[in-house]
């Protein structure tokens, strides 16, 4: 079993993250390609500054329309990407990892900590499952796509906590990497894309509403 | 809950899609995918979350009881979503719900933009499904009659080139009595500008041309209107998804100018008019900006106001209330110079919420009136919304600076009873100003 964790932690992680940086690059640079050769009367309208004001202006919360008209949706969608990230980076057993691979030393979450957030986590992705059943709109739209990419997203955070607390002995670290190591896998072919391609289309609409449209687009 | 539970009968649709066949509609949408979209789409198809926060957004969704299938995203799911999911092999009997969904269903207002926290364009989306209708020969008979009308004459309203000349001649006729000494004036060239119109407004609302000669004249500009095709700035071909010949009909408006040197042309009350030549006709044309300066009214008013062109014997009293049309507000931001040349005419102006960019569209507009009694119908129960936004406001005039949202609107005032009256801003400056004795 430690042979096979140090396998997964190891090889596998590695070949994780560069299948991730290869074809997140590939997929970034065909879209650009695309754009470029397909939608050049768009690509022609792309400003930095209209794009920043769009994304910070999104970044607020409750600041949209969008948001304002979602409250719970809203703090639970800043919930989970707030925490997600930060027990992605600061959680002590991924700093090890990075320190064993780089010697990359910072603070990180007592382990307390951790499981609060990781619960709350959770908690966020019960909130989206409990949305996409029972909002009549989401669940007119939702497909076996978006239960798949919860899913993925879900399982990493399920495990990491039932290890954290014990539970399954041994196979659960091993199973919250191996989950963590498909999420990483599946980044660029599932809906869990938009990690890679909200920013620019967030950026294209934000350059529209402000360099022809001329008003925002929050 | 499906475009298939509410089909309306429509002869284009039904002609078109009794010549359909899946193997014509996969080769037609491959094609479509191939040649014709490229990232926009296929970022906008694998990056939306499914969240459905766009549902709030629209008109059709909020008036229909939250029915799903008109959330902004469920209409994309039962379109594009399917044809991607299926590589386009979809029955002709799908066709049919897809093209009422986007001609008829969607106004192409963008409110949803304003929801949506990945930046995703539906309306750019719906128009793709359009422009592959249109390459299926499935759209609905009347803008169908109005985009052959474009195609034959350059004109929407089959409007010929000696009726529309007689037209202006007829106007200006009318107008000596009230102003002696104003012209119309024809062909000038070099004139500052140009002022273009719609062609409905010489088949039906020509007092809209006696209007603006008359404050063209009491203003004192160095205006002309022209006798050649391209008078007409609308374009439903824009809307019917027959971009070649949006393509033309802007060219044709653009050339026009070129051909009087004329500094600029100033375009009426229209919204979709103006979307065809700031964003979808100059795109088509590859012009990042207008090759000839264009002004909508709007700005063009503000700018008579600024200078003090225009006197005014007084103003309106009455509580007034400002509808902002998708196109020209959502649309191009000329929300604040509208409220200028609002509050010029009108003493009393109360707004109707949401506004300015987030107002409520007319559900007219994308050429969904174009479409026709068939689906008028659909786009009156549609917006309950807007009506009961105008009916908050409690005004007795709203000022509407567009054509096709006076058409819904006043529909919409009709069924609901509102019991207020419409106004183009021409109208309320032409009432307003000073006359001769």
């Amino acid at each position: 079993m430690n042979s096979l964790y140090n396998f997964a932690v190891g090889p596998l992680a590695w070949a994780a993250f560069i299948i991730l940086a290869v074809t997140a690059v590939w997929r970034l640079w065909s879209m650009y390609n695309l754009a470029k050769q397909k939608d050049a009367s768009s690509v022609a309208y792309m400003s930095w500054q209209f794009s920043l004001r769009s994304i910070v202006n999104w970044l607020i919360p409750y600041n949209s329309l969008g948001w304002k008209t979602n409250p719970v949706l809203t703090a639970v969608t800043f919930i989970f990407h707030i925490c997600f990230v930060v027990l992605v980076i600061f959680v002590t057993p991924h700093q090890i990892l990075l320190e064993n691979a780089f010697g990359i030393t910072y603070p990180t979450l007592s382990s307390e900590a951790a499981d609060v957030l990781t619960l709350i986590t959770i908690a966020c992705c019960c909130y989206f499952v409990y949305r996409r059943v029972t909002n009549v709109t989401v669940r007119y739209v939702t497909r076996s796509n978006d239960w798949i990419s919860l899913g993925l997203v879900a399982a990493p955070l399920v495990t990491a906590l039932l290890g954290s607390w014990g539970v399954g002995g041994e196979i659960m670290p091993l199973l919250h990497v191996l989950t963590a190591e498909a999420l990483i896998v599946a980044i660029p072919f599932t809906r869990l894309a938009h990690i890679l391609f909200a920013l620019f289309t967030r950026a294209y609409i934000g350059s529209e509403f402000g360099g022809v449209r001329h008003c925002k687009d929050w | 809950m499906s475009i298939q539970d509410r089909k309306i009968d429509d002869e284009g649709l039904a002609y078109g899609v009794s010549k359909l066949t899946t193997d014509k509609i996969q080769q037609t949408f491959n094609a479509l995918i191939n040649n014709e979209t490229g990232a926009k789409l296929k970022a906008f198809s694998e990056t939306c979350m499914r969240c459905g926060m766009c549902a709030e957004a629209c008109h059709f969704f909020v008036s229909h009881g939250n029915d799903p299938s008109y959330a902004p995203v469920g209409k994309v799911s039962q379109t594009m979503s399917k044809l991607l999911a299926d590589n386009g092999k979809v029955t002709p009997d799908d066709i049919y719900g897809m093209a009422q969904i986007a001609y008829t269903e969607c106004n192409l207002c963008r409110r949803c933009v304003h929801y949506c926290p990945i930046g995703i364009d539906v309306a750019y989306i719906m128009t793709t499904i359009r422009r592959f209708c249109h390459k299926l020969g499935v759209t609905p008979q009347y803008i169908q009659d109005t985009a052959h009308s474009h195609s034959a004459t350059m004109n929407q309203m089959w409007v010929k080139d000696d009726e529309w000349i007689d037209s202006l001649f007829w106007q200006e006729d009318e107008a000596r009595e009230e102003f002696p000494g104003l012209r119309i004036p024809m062909d000038k060239e070099g004139a500052d500008f140009y002022y273009s119109v719609i062609a409905p407004e010489p088949k039906f609302r020509t007092q809209l041309i006696y209007q603006a000669a008359a404050i063209m004249n009491q203003a004192g500009c160095d205006w002309t209107m022209p006798s050649m095709p391209g008078w007409d700035n609308s374009d439903m071909c824009m809307y019917s998804g027959d971009f070649e010949m949006m393509g033309r009909l802007k060219r044709q408006h653009y050339e026009l100018a070129q051909n009087l040197k004329v500094s600029r042309i100033v375009m009426g009350e229209c919204g979709h008019a103006f979307r065809s030549i700031y964003d979808n006709g100059n795109r088509w044309l590859g012009y990042k900006d207008y090759p000839v300066p264009v002004v909508h009214s709007i700005e063009f008013f503000a700018e008579l106001f600024e200078q003090g062109k225009i006197k005014l014997t007084g103003k309106i009293q009455e509580p007034v209330t400002i509808h902002d049309p998708c196109n020209i507000i959502r649309g191009y931001g000329l929300m604040d110079k509208l409220r200028y040349v609002a509050h010029q005419l009108c003493d009393n102006i109360v707004e109707m919420y949401p506004n300015r960019e987030h107002n409520f569209c007319c559900s007219a507009g994308g050429g969904v009136i174009n479409c026709g009694p068939p689906f008028k119908k659909v786009r009156v129960e549609g917006n309950l919304a807007k009506a009961n936004q105008l009916k908050a406001t409690g005004a007795k005039i709203c000022i509407a600076p567009c054509h096709n949202c006076h058409g819904g609107l006043e529909d919409i005032i009709h069924h609901y009873d509102l019991g207020i009256e419409l106004k183009f801003l021409g109208d309320l400056i032409y009432e307003l100003m000073e006359k001769p004795e």
